[in-house]
């Protein structure tokens, strides 16, 4: 702890979807607008509690996950830092919507705590099956950002980060956890206020008459005006031409769809964010995210206690693919582990980033069950 | 804040019926040792859409280091309140583990070697609620466990209470630490502070 | 309020630097819908600023982009999702949904009831021309039993909705028909709505003669306006009907009309009390 004359921090026993509301909260979220699901509920009914006694907190209770995901951007567009968490069958009701926010650049936060599927699959089991949904889920070509958390205390952090990305760059964020994160308790600490950063997003100061609400700036992000703050602007979810007005026309067409991927790709390394754990001299590294991600460090030290000079590489943004990491590690690894809940949808990114350069080894269970410290070990050992 | 004994990896699993309190005492019991003895700990437990009577799981992994695998599954310490929780996880027990019972219901123990007391009748008859038996059980793996610090323990449950159930939970966790004393003798040698004796267990 | 207003009037409220002509056909009701909207925002005297039209998927949808509110289009179905969205984070605004028949009753008809149950403040428009206009005249909810649309070529089997039957039932503040064809009533009905507390909605029966009446025997566009006269009666007289003076009739006027707090009214209220009882 730093110098004594500081506040102390305050420490929680926390789940990480409360941990998930103490980051919003802390990011300056006043909007929740959700439909129950397990086991993303306790984001929402602990919302319940929070929100109403904040200054300009608004809950809100839909009756569906459309419903949510139009109230969340209704929120949005007046100017609200909003959110809503779901999980898969609720994710896949909410990807009309998803693409919605992407096309009028509505900065929120969806929380997707994945649980096996398809369908109504295994609710209360941990998996995560719904990375690749994330990236493409909703029609149309697009940028998305969708980041994950493998600790509780990540997941106060990555919610705060998933709030100041999607301000920052005008998008929706996906922040991907899955049963287990959501579902262990651990001791958290609530940074001071000095210890994070938080982002607003940037607001017009030209007269109203001259605001364009779709126009190409420096950054490729417009400024973006509360609704009923004087700058009144038509806002559609048809290719839109700057004034915000409905365009067929091939050239404005192509600048909007340009810039909407320009906004994130052009600043990739600010929005790739893994930590690295021993890679520095790793003969074999394994890639992993969320829960899976804690087993795979355990495993690792594992191996280097058998002489094995394992590394891990965590990702924290799933997409965009954090690519320049992985080519890092492939630089002097000579085989990649990728262990997931799912069939191997991160480990395609890998392999596409690979190109045959190293050995990419998918480890893949879709039981329900979390892959142990043990297997992953066991594949190291192997490749 | 100090942490006792040092810890590699001390898993602890409660179980019983749905209803018995399992999870609240869990809960409790990890902010004890996380908030309020500095340690590492990951909880977890069984979700399901369990009814009440039914089975209900809740498992802490303790240690002075950080923890990567949040998941239990080799037990320093059973506590089963169930006979059906027991005849479950009594395989979990990690060679030299200690089990603890409800020694009402549980009356086939898998093993001579258990500490038990029955907690149900404790708290029906020295407490005078039922639902005050998860304190009690609290305050028997306060003084079990060699790393935790009664006091500190007694506080953190304190805190998590609304103050109308305060002082008669206080009063069944005091009950539960000291029938453990007079009953289950010297807290089990191998927990106090040779990490390395349990070092080596492949999981 | 009864001042005759001129045409100059809309005209403060249209966007000019949208590239017009309009995307509605000849003898569309919708325009006289948007004009009736429009007149009664004039005669309330609210700011431009403080309007909010929130629009779905469809001829109606489009009407948003004409006028000089904020406006918001949103996807098919879904307006008074986002509408409750923007009323809960900003009571103050005058939150008006435009909706067509298959946009607020048939895909959105989930959020249509829910919307009147939780009685948010919002002002719903329900442009019904019992047709899928836009793609092409198929049939909506609206469609009458029997008719003829792309998509019943043999005759529809099934029954139409009642949207004011509907919204009454689901517990709406305020509910209203009126018609295209009744426009000085509709300028009455729709301020009348706008000046309710919690949900309102006024359904429009607005006349396609494109895709509904070219397929059901109506020669022309002015054949539409003649069917509306005729038959859209006056709720009080209608009631007064037997069954046989009630077919082929409709009742147009105020169904419902209550005052009770609207959802972001009762919630606000809550914070306040909330808050009182911390200090």
């Amino acid at each position: 702890m730093a110098a004594g004359r500081k506040k102390k921090r305050k420490e929680l026993f926390a789940l990480g979807n409360e941990a998930v509301v103490e980051g919003a909260l802390l990011a300056g979220c006043s909007f929740y607008g959700g439909y129950p699901i397990t086991p993303s509920s306790e984001i929402m009914e602990v919302m319940a509690q929070r929100l109403p006694k904040n200054d300009n907190g608004v809950f809100l209770q839909m009756e569906d996950e459309i419903a949510s995901m139009g109230a969340v951007i209704g929120a949005s567009l007046a100017g609200c830092k909003a959110m809503t968490a779901t999980s898969g069958p609720g994710f896949s009701l909410m990807q009309e919507h998803l693409g919605y926010a992407c096309m009028v650049e509505a900065p929120l936060v969806l929380v997707n705590v994945m649980r096996g599927g398809p369908s109504t699959g295994l609710p209360t089991s941990p998996a995560q099956g719904d990375v690749q949904q994330a990236r493409w889920g909703t029609h149309g070509d697009h940028s998305m950002i969708v980041l994950s958390a493998s600790n509780v205390q990540e997941c106060l952090e990555m919610t705060i980060t998933a709030f100041n990305m999607a301000e920052k760059y005008r998008t929706p964020v996906v922040l991907l956890l899955d049963e287990i994160t959501a579902h262990t308790r651990e001791k958290i600490t609530i940074p001071r206020e000095d210890e994070y950063e938080v982002f607003n997003r940037v607001v017009p100061t030209m007269p109203p008459e001259w605001y364009k609400p779709f126009e190409e700036t420096v950054r490729g992000v417009p400024p973006m005006p509360p609704i009923g703050s004087g700058y009144r602007f038509h806002v559609t979810g048809l290719t839109h031409d700057p004034n915000g007005f409905p365009t067929s026309r091939p050239e404005e067409v192509a600048d909007l769809m340009e810039r909407m991927f320009r906004k994130i790709d052009q600043f990739l390394p600010q929005v790739s964010l893994y930590e690295e754990y021993l890679c520095a001299d790793a003969d074999v590294c394994v890639v992993a995210y969320g829960s899976v991600a804690r087993s795979a460090e355990y495993a690792v030290e594992q191996a280097r206690e058998r002489g094995v000079k394992a590394g891990l590489l965590k990702l924290k943004t799933l997409f965009p693919y954090p690519r320049a990491a992985t080519e890092k590690v492939m630089g002097h690894a000579r085989a990649l582990v990728v262990p997931e809940m799912n069939m191997g949808q991160i480990s395609r990114e890998v392999k596409r980033v690979n190109n045959g350069r190293a050995t990419v080894r998918a480890l893949n269970r879709v039981d329900g069950q979390i892959i142990t410290p043990s297997e992953i070990l066991k594949a190291i050992m192997q490749v | 804040m100090k942490q006792g004994v040092n810890l590699e990896r001390f898993e602890i699993r409660l179980s019983g019926l749905g209803g018995q309190g399992i999870i609240t005492l869990g809960r409790v019991l990890g902010a004890g040792l996380a908030l309020g003895h500095g340690y590492q700990v990951t909880q977890t437990q069984s979700y399901g859409p369990e009814a009440r009577g039914g089975s209900s799981r809740c498992d802490l992994v303790v240690s002075s280091g950080k923890i990567s695998y949040p998941k239990a599954q080799s037990l320093d310490l059973l506590v089963a309140l169930s006979q059906e929780a027991c005849n479950a996880y009594y395989s979990f027990l990690k060679p030299g583990g200690i089990l603890v019972l409800e020694t009402d219901l549980v009356r086939q123990p898998p093993t001579n070697l258990y500490l038990g007391l029955p907690f149900t009748e404790m708290a029906a008859s020295k407490v005078g609620i039922v639902q005050a038996m998860n304190t009690i059980v609290l305050g028997a793996i306060s003084y079990l466990l060699p790393f935790v610090e009664q006091r500190i323990m007694r506080s953190s449950l304190q805190s998590a209470l609304p103050a109308k159930i305060r002082d008669v939970n206080t009063k069944a966790f005091n009950l539960g630490h000291r029938e453990a004393k007079r009953e289950f003798g010297e807290q089990p040698e191998i927990w106090k502070g040779k990490p390395e004796e349990r070092e080596g267990s492949d999981i | 309020m009864s001042e005759v207003i001129g045409n100059h009037i809309i005209h403060k409220y249209l966007r000019h630097n949208k590239k017009f002509p309009h995307v509605l056909c000849p003898g569309c009701g919708h325009g006289i819908a948007l004009g009736a909207l429009i007149r009664s925002v004039h005669c309330l005297g609210l700011e431009k600023d403080d309007v909010v039209i929130v629009a779905g998927i469809g001829c109606s949808g489009r009407l948003a982009v004409y006028v000089d509110f904020n406006t918001v289009h949103t996807t098919h179905g879904r307006a008074l999702t986002f509408a409750t969205g923007i009323k809960m984070a900003k009571p103050h605004l005058k939150v008006i949904c435009l909706m067509g028949d298959g946009d607020a009753l048939s895909i959105g008809g989930n959020h249509l009831i829910h919307a009147a149950r939780r009685n948010i403040g919002i002002t719903a428009l329900v442009l019904n021309n019992n047709i899928y206009g836009m793609t092409g005249g198929q049939c909506s909810p609206t469609t009458p039993h029997g008719s003829f649309s792309m998509t019943s070529p043999y005759g529809q089997l099934e029954k139409g909705f009642d949207v004011a039957e509907l919204a009454r039932a689901a517990g709406a503040n305020f509910v209203a028909r009126g018609t295209s064809f009744h426009a000085q009533q509709l300028d009455k009905l729709l301020i009348q709505a706008l000046q309710h507390p919690g949900f309102s909605m006024v359904e429009v029966v607005s006349p396609c003669h494109t895709q509904y009446g070219r397929k059901n025997k109506f020669k022309g566009a002015v054949d539409m306006y003649k069917w509306l006269k005729k038959s859209a009666t006056p709720v009080e007289r209608y009631a007064e009907l037997d069954e046989t003076g009630q077919k082929d009739r409709f009742p147009i006027g105020v169904f419902v009309d209550n005052d009770a707090p609207g959802l972001e009214e009762q919630y606000y209220a809550l914070k306040e009390k909330m808050r009182g009882r911390k200090s």
